[in-house]
């Protein structure tokens, strides 16, 4: 880890003891859970487990009730500078994209780094062209978000996360809502990614995703992280009986 | 050769006996109704006239009159000497508007050009310089004072209204209340008890030896009202753009006002322009209001123009000319506005279909 600058060693994201609710429904239990740098970890569950919510707290979309968090040695409370600060390290690409339907391809890529890093505006732009040649799509730079295809779409988004130069890239279910022939082209620029030594939480049932890239794989069920595992053992000899009747649900179609 | 007109006329307006009913009744109407109007507007017409008596001859209409009182009218009591300056005024403002409405023209040096263009507004309005007699607010009054009274209100409303939209949309619970009272407040009263109040009350309540210009008190009553109405405009908008929006600005460690600047308030406002419009045509019509606090803005100087014994009887003709400069100008408003959204629009649907 010895690329990685500022605060090292430890880990980079911490969470201890963190309880959420939603009114009266909890819906993450107590969860105790660390990421270290570099590390890649595939979340998976069924739906209604909590294991969006868990990723979306660490970029503060959702506030905790009961716990700490700590990412990249800021600990996470009301304080909105805070907040900021931890966002500029940590990327997101959403299920539905949320691309910036009113600025091209390129805007999209530009405007965060310009307005939060002050970045000079060439060199986001550059910077821009370069990530968009890495998910293969510099040549639509100038189009329109509604012009593009899903896969299009969410490529763009992951470019747009990375022109920020994050430390964290999480992904929130990144092909959930793309046609089946469209998941590959997204997948094969996470890989990539994951090879390159990003740090990345992917909320995913791509179980062909997991074994291919993740440390570990995370499974969580009705608020609770249930059970921990290298790929290999939890997709051959998953110890819960939640785990094992989940594997059977979403490998059996 | 004659089939063609013959099947349009069949397909349009004979498809059917109801339609065929339709079209016989407003036909039969136009021609009892146009003829007539178009001798009285235009061949029994008298358009000059030395004196009011040529026109009482006449079997039409009396132009001469608009000829004799179109200076009060758009002028106002301003010194009949001196009208040159709110004349000069009126063509600053459409200038204004017109460069405004180019695209092309949408640089920080409009912002400018509105600085210089209001600045020398007043400068020519209210004079004091050497050359220039001193001419005080309370004279001010037609066509000019409509158009100070519309352009400084929408100008001031329309910003305070999205602080307002936003406020309404706040997290922090004080800010949310004082933005629903306000807005529910003045959406409950009438426009008019505004301008009394602001005319008749807040001088009431200053304290001695402070005054606020009769001008700027209605001025200060429109805007309020007019900040309510669009307030709720742009909520509308707001609310249409997706959560996912917000999530995504966020994520990226956008503050607030940069969110709301960048990413939200563009796109919100785009899909507010019919509704935006709606209520700056109302607005601008509204300003008639101010003739009962006693400033003369268009229409009452029509009005006042008809009071002179030896003119009174053409109100038809004076009501018309108002209508006609109100129509003017906010069908300039709305045509903009459609072609704005055509525009717009065009970036993303346009481009997708040479694809």
């Amino acid at each position: 880890m010895a690329n990685d600058s500022g605060t090292n060693g430890g880990p980079i994201i911490e969470m201890r003891g963190v309880d959420k609710w939603f009114g009266e429904f909890h819906v993450l239990r107590g969860i105790d859970f660390s990421v270290a740098r570099g590390e890649k970890i595939v979340i998976c569950g069924p739906s209604g487990s909590g294991k969006s919510t868990m990723v979306r707290l660490i970029n503060r979309l959702e506030s905790h009730q009961r716990g700490t968090i700590v990412v990249d040695g800021i600990e996470l409370a009301d304080d909105v500078k805070a907040i900021e600060a931890i966002r500029r390290e940590v990327g997101m690409v959403f299920q539905q994209f949320n691309l910036f339907p009113h600025l091209t391809v390129l805007q999209n890529l530009v405007l965060a780094p310009t307005w939060v890093r002050r970045m000079p505006k060439r060199e986001a732009e550059e910077l821009a062209m370069q990530l968009l040649g890495r998910v293969r799509i510099a040549e639509q730079a100038d189009k329109y978000p509604a012009q593009l295809s899903g896969g299009q779409q969410q490529r763009v988004a992951i470019a747009r996360a990375l022109a920020m130069r994050p430390k964290v890239m999480l992904f929130d279910e990144p092909t959930s809502a793309l046609d089946p022939e469209m998941i590959k082209e997204v997948l094969d620029v996470m890989i990539e990614l994951a090879r390159e030594g990003m740090t990345m939480l992917v909320v995913t049932h791509e179980m062909g995703f997991a074994r291919t890239v993740a440390d570990r794989v995370v499974f969580m069920d009705r608020g609770e992280i249930v059970e921990t595992g290298k790929p290999e053992e939890f997709f051959s000899a998953p110890t819960t009986d939640r785990a094992k009747l989940f594997l059977s649900q979403i490998l059996g179609h | 050769m004659s089939a063609r007109p013959i099947r349009w006329l069949r397909s349009n307006l004979f498809y059917s006996v109801p339609s065929s009913l339709a079209t016989l009744v407003l036909l039969y109407l136009a021609w009892k109704l146009v003829p007539p109007f178009f001798d009285w507007a235009f061949v029994n017409a008298v358009w000059y006239a030395p004196n009011p008596s040529t026109c009482r001859k006449a079997a039409g209409a009396c132009w001469a009159f608009i000829a004799e009182k179109h200076r009060f009218i758009l002028f106002g009591t301003y010194p009949y000497d001196q009208q040159w300056r709110p004349g000069l005024g009126i063509l600053i403002f459409i200038s204004l508007y017109v460069v405004s409405s180019l695209r092309a023209c949408w640089r920080p040096w409009l912002a400018l050009a509105w600085l210089g263009g209001l600045t020398l507004i007043g400068m020519l309005m209210w004079g004091g310089a050497p050359g220039l007699p001193y001419v005080g607010d309370e004279r001010w009054g037609g066509l000019m004072l409509t158009l100070i009274l519309a352009t400084f209100g929408i100008a001031a409303a329309f910003p305070l209204s999205i602080l307002l939209a936003l406020g309404r949309r706040s997290n922090m619970p004080a800010v949310r209340m004082a933005c629903v009272i306000y807005i529910e407040l003045i959406r409950g009263v009438p426009l008019i008890s505004l301008l009394f109040m602001a005319s008749v009350m807040l001088p009431l309540f200053l304290p001695e030896g402070l005054t606020i210009d009769k001008l700027l008190r209605a001025q200060i009553a429109m805007v309020m009202f007019a900040m309510a109405y669009l307030a709720e405009v742009v909520r509308g908008g707001l609310q249409a753009i997706p959560n996912g929006q917000y999530e995504a600005a966020e994520a990226l460690g956008l503050s607030y006002w940069r969110k709301m600047l960048l990413i939200i308030l563009p796109q919100a406002l785009r899909i507010s322009i019919p509704p935006l419009v709606n209520t700056f045509i109302a607005f601008f019509k509204d300003t008639s209001l101010v003739v009962i606090i006693g400033l003369f803005d268009l229409l009452s100087a029509v009005k006042v123009a008809l009071n002179e014994p030896a003119w009174s009887g053409y109100g038809m003709e004076a009501y018309l000319f108002a209508s006609l400069v109100y129509f003017a100008f906010c069908f300039s408003m709305s045509k903009y506005s459609q072609r704005l959204e055509r525009d717009l629009a065009r970036g993303r649907k346009h481009i997708l279909r040479e694809d």
